[in-house]
């Protein structure tokens, strides 16, 4: 019985979202078939990014709000590319290729503050994420087309100078990915599978599964549990926090361009600001915690979090006759997750110190 | 033979704080070399030098030189250390809970193999070669005769007898160890434990592995050593062959004073057996596991009265409940006036300071500096070491800290500076930084409890000699309880003992063995009536 209480008590942020998910679409009374394309379309889009998140959880840098400096640098490369005439597979490997350049040196900087923050790396990635924002947007608003040679003119604002607020991707690099290989099922093959980016996901999973069975990934853990005595062990706990860190970014920087080929459009000032929020939103969903977290936590999250994303507005507009509503509902979710999940994580540490003042 | 490790000339310093000065230690291989020293004396810094802790490095290194297999080494980190062949079993357990007993054992040794990505990435991603691992850490828990123990569970959880059977697994895995350092490896192991841990230790000294061993229980270190090295104050003050020592020998050199009854300085003036300045009558305290149910005792002007019995008999609930800090009731008179009883404020205004048995949960402010708890009363109850910054009262940081220098200085306060947080401290300074905190409310009366409780018998004697010595300078009247009869009996005019919450018998310290024992069992009434 106390078994069976603990697996639920520990869980109990997923089954929420279960019982959630499960009302708000018997509520909103959605198609099935629609539900089902629209998951997988999120799943494809956001996983990846998700599971950026995980190599700094177990390396016990806590949740990497700096994503956001992930994303940037995805879409930063992503305007070079298009300015560079590139399009299809090759500007998209172009992008990428650019980007991890851009993200592992985001990542070493942001890596070398976290280290300095030792302890505070959450609330640091975040404020590092807002401070890179202003840096990103001086960049694109100002120095494009003034300092930094631009020359297509359409993707600028009307005085030359400054990227315009949106910028298509139709016929450059929109779908570049999921166009290469759709599997269709369902009723008049309503359901589409891109079978490139998922299959480009699972490697993904199973490059981070195999990384925490290697060498590094013993460091990442070990640091992780306790720096003083990985430390003593002669691990170089700063190195390895870097290098979880620097991964991190990386991933997100192409997860970025994953999410953005399918969306098809990148809202330049924005697009990048709500990846952090949404995709650790979606990983405490999924069970993580943020000391804790696995592959399966990113997944069920994403799942979870986007069912709930599709189905609150209808919910609301059932409810109360305006999808305004849910869609208030999910925004307020997202933070009362995250802020279930800092509280969780505070009490914690006052019960691992009070455990160890008791020693 | 030659030596493999020589110490020379080895100083340190934290924050001007000199706790090492010229110490020399060498050793041969095989050989088990005991460090013996009070808390404080300089053992473990010494092995954290030897082990190129980050917290040596952190604090400016140190001066002397390490000479390695005959040849002068730089140790700056715990890797180099380890590449050399010393091996550290540190006091506060450096196990990783979440990893099984095998992770543990091979932490940042780990046996890898190679995989695609690591041909093109290096041996960072080597794969994990766990079955390789297991089958060392078995062959490594065997030894150490954890015969019965499954080497792939999780740390968390085990007692610590075996964390510390696992620590030393870990170091004897190491293929090159050639130096162990066991820091104070048995003070958490039962006595049937700590016979199997020295056979252990001597079948690892047969197979010619130098032991640098740290203990506090003397009788252990006269069984298996073969030579001693004692420190005090960071100074060698003696070493050679265990033959030339004993238990007593040992013990001396370690707190360099004749551990004996004290010969107290005289007072200016005898005391007035009239003047009362405390008159207790019929109190009654409600603390739990410690009731007192009608005490009485006039308390004198000027005197140190200590309360004995035995545990649970009440003694410690009579200061608790002067102090306020339970429920009480009874008639009590501070100087011939009505004294408010349940009003801890009160008792802090009239200058009756308490210091508590339970030093780190009401005494101190765990993780405030040393000089915010010398003053932090004083500043609260009545507004000291504060000054006037235009219309806004402010903390005098300048007279804080000059107090506290003071206060440091003249109660021998082993911290690394007056910034330190106190929860750092080891206890016998927490208690002594208690002690200044009293004093600098400048108390008519003291009521301090267990005042040595859990110290070593160094910083033992100078608090006992504190409280004597502000008794006689200042005239502080001190009321102090103890469970331990030895250290009332030295310091103390008068001793009261309670039995069952009511005093039993009020004796003097040159009084006899037996009349203090009848009157902690509390039959001293009765037997004094039959004499009748």
């Amino acid at each position: 019985m106390v078994k069976i209480k603990n697996i639920l008590l520990s869980n109990i942020v997923p089954i929420v979202f279960v019982v959630l998910c499960v009302s708000a679409i018997i509520i909103a009374d959605i198609p099935i078939n629609f539900l089902v394309v629209e998951i997988i379309t999120r799943i494809t889009r956001n996983s990846f990014l998700v599971l950026s998140l995980l190599i700094p959880v177990v390396a016990g840098l806590g949740l990497n709000f700096g994503i956001v400096l992930g994303a940037m640098a995805g879409q930063a490369a992503m305007f070079f590319a298009i300015d560079w005439g590139m399009s299809g597979v090759t500007g998209l490997i172009i992008s990428c290729l650019l980007a991890t350049v851009i993200a592992i040196l985001l990542g070493f900087l942001s890596g070398l503050l976290l280290n300095r923050a030792k302890g505070k790396e959450m609330i640091t990635s975040m404020i590092l994420g807002f401070f890179a924002n202003g840096v990103y947007q001086l960049f694109f608003l100002f120095f494009i087309g003034s300092i930094i040679p631009f020359s297509t003119k359409t993707m600028l604002l009307p005085d030359g100078v400054g990227l315009r607020n949106t910028v298509d991707l139709w016929g450059t690099l929109e779908g570049v990915l999921n166009n290469i290989w759709i599997i269709r099922m369902g009723q008049y093959g309503m359901i589409r599978l891109y079978m490139v980016p998922l299959i480009i996901i699972i490697v993904l999973c199973l490059f981070i599964f195999f990384l925490f069975k290697t060498k590094l990934g013993q460091d990442m853990r070990a640091v992780g549990q306790d720096m003083y005595s990985s430390e003593v062990a002669g691990i170089d706990v700063d190195k390895v926090r870097i290098i979880a860190v620097i991964l991190s970014t990386v991933l997100a920087a192409i997860g970025q361009i994953i999410y953005l080929q399918d969306i098809g459009t990148i809202n330049t000032y924005n697009s990048h600001e709500q990846v952090g929020l949404f995709s650790i939103a979606a990983l405490l969903v999924g069970g993580a915690t943020t000391r804790k977290a696995s592959i399966w936590n990113a997944i069920i999250g994403v799942i979870l979090f986007h069912t709930l994303f599709i189905v609150a507005p209808s919910a609301g507009n059932k409810l109360f006759g305006q999808p305004q509503i849910g869609e208030y509902f999910r925004e307020f979710i997202a933070y009362a997750v995250i802020a279930f999940a800092l509280a969780m994580h505070g009490l914690e540490t006052k019960k691992s110190m009070a455990i160890q003042k008791a020693k | 033979m030659e030596k493999i490790l020589e110490m020379r000339n080895i100083c340190k310093s934290y924050y001007g704080n000199q706790v090492l000065t010229n110490v020399n230690l060498d050793l041969f291989p095989g050989e088990i070399h005991s460090l013996v020293g009070e808390n404080g004396s300089g053992k473990s810094t010494l092995m954290n030098i030897l082990f190129g802790m980050p917290v040596i490095q952190n604090t400016g290194g140190f001066e002397g030189e390490i000479i390695f297999e005959g040849k002068p080494v730089i140790i700056d980190s715990p890797r180099k250390a380890m590449e050399l062949g010393i091996g550290m079993v540190h006091q506060e357990f450096m196990l990783l809970p979440g990893f099984t007993i095998t992770e543990n054992i091979k932490l940042n040794r780990e046996i890898t193999k190679k995989n695609f990505l690591s041909r093109i990435f290096g041996k960072s991603l080597e794969t994990l070669d766990i079955p390789r691992m297991r089958k060392d850490a078995r062959k490594a828990l065997d030894t150490v005769g954890m015969t019965t123990l499954d080497e792939w569970i999780p740390v968390a959880g085990l007692p610590v007898a075996y964390k510390q059977f696992v620590e030393i697994a870990r170091e004897i895995d190491k293929k090159n160890l050639k130096i162990l350092v066991l820091d104070e490896p048995t003070a958490v192991l039962s006595e049937s434990e700590v016979k199997g841990f020295l056979e252990v230790v001597r079948f690892l000294s047969k197979e010619g592995i130098a032991i640098l061993f740290i203990s506090h229980r003397l009788s252990e270190v006269l069984e298996v050593s073969d030579r001693v090295t004692i420190l005090r104050d960071g100074f060698v003050v003696d070493h050679g062959p265990i033959s030339s020592f004993n238990a007593i020998s040992i013990a001396e050199k370690m707190v360099g004073r004749k551990v004996e009854i004290l010969e107290l300085p005289k007072r200016g003036k005898n005391l007035d057996e009239t003047d009362v300045i405390m008159s207790i009558n019929d109190l009654h305290v409600l603390m739990p596991g410690e009731m007192v149910k009608g005490f009485d005792i006039d308390i004198i002007r000027g005197e140190i009265l200590g309360i004995g019995g035995l545990a649970g008999q009440g003694k410690l609930g009579i200061a608790n409940g002067i102090a306020g800090l339970f429920p009480s009731n009874g008639s009590v008179y501070f100087e011939d006036e009505p004294f408010q009883l349940n009003n801890p404020g009160f008792a802090l205004n009239k200058g009756i300071v308490y210091l508590s048995e339970d030093r780190r949960g009401v005494g101190l402010l765990l993780d405030e500096s040393v000089e915010i708890n010398i003053t932090a009363t004083a500043i609260q109850a009545y507004g000291e070491f504060m000054k006037w910054l235009l219309f806004l009262k402010i903390y005098d940081k300048k007279a804080i800290r000059q107090h506290a220098i003071k206060m440091i200085k003249e109660l021998d306060i082993r911290c690394k500076s007056p910034s330190q947080p106190v929860r750092r401290l080891s206890g016998g300074n927490q208690q002594k930084v208690c002690l200044a905190r009293a004093f600098t409310l400048k108390p008519k009366i003291l009521f301090v409890s267990e005042p040595t409780r859990g110290i070593d018998v160094g910083a033992k004697k100078l608090v006992l000699d504190y409280l004597v010595k502000m008794n006689r300078e200042k005239g502080i009247t001190i009321v102090m309880t103890s469970s331990e009869l030895a250290e009332l009996r030295s310091i103390c005019d008068r001793i009261a003992i309670v039995s069952e919450g009511k005093p039993s018998a009020i004796l003097k310290p040159t009084d006899s063995d037996a009349e203090f024992g009848m009157a902690m069992a509390g039959k001293f009434q009765e037997v004094i009536m039959g004499e009748r």
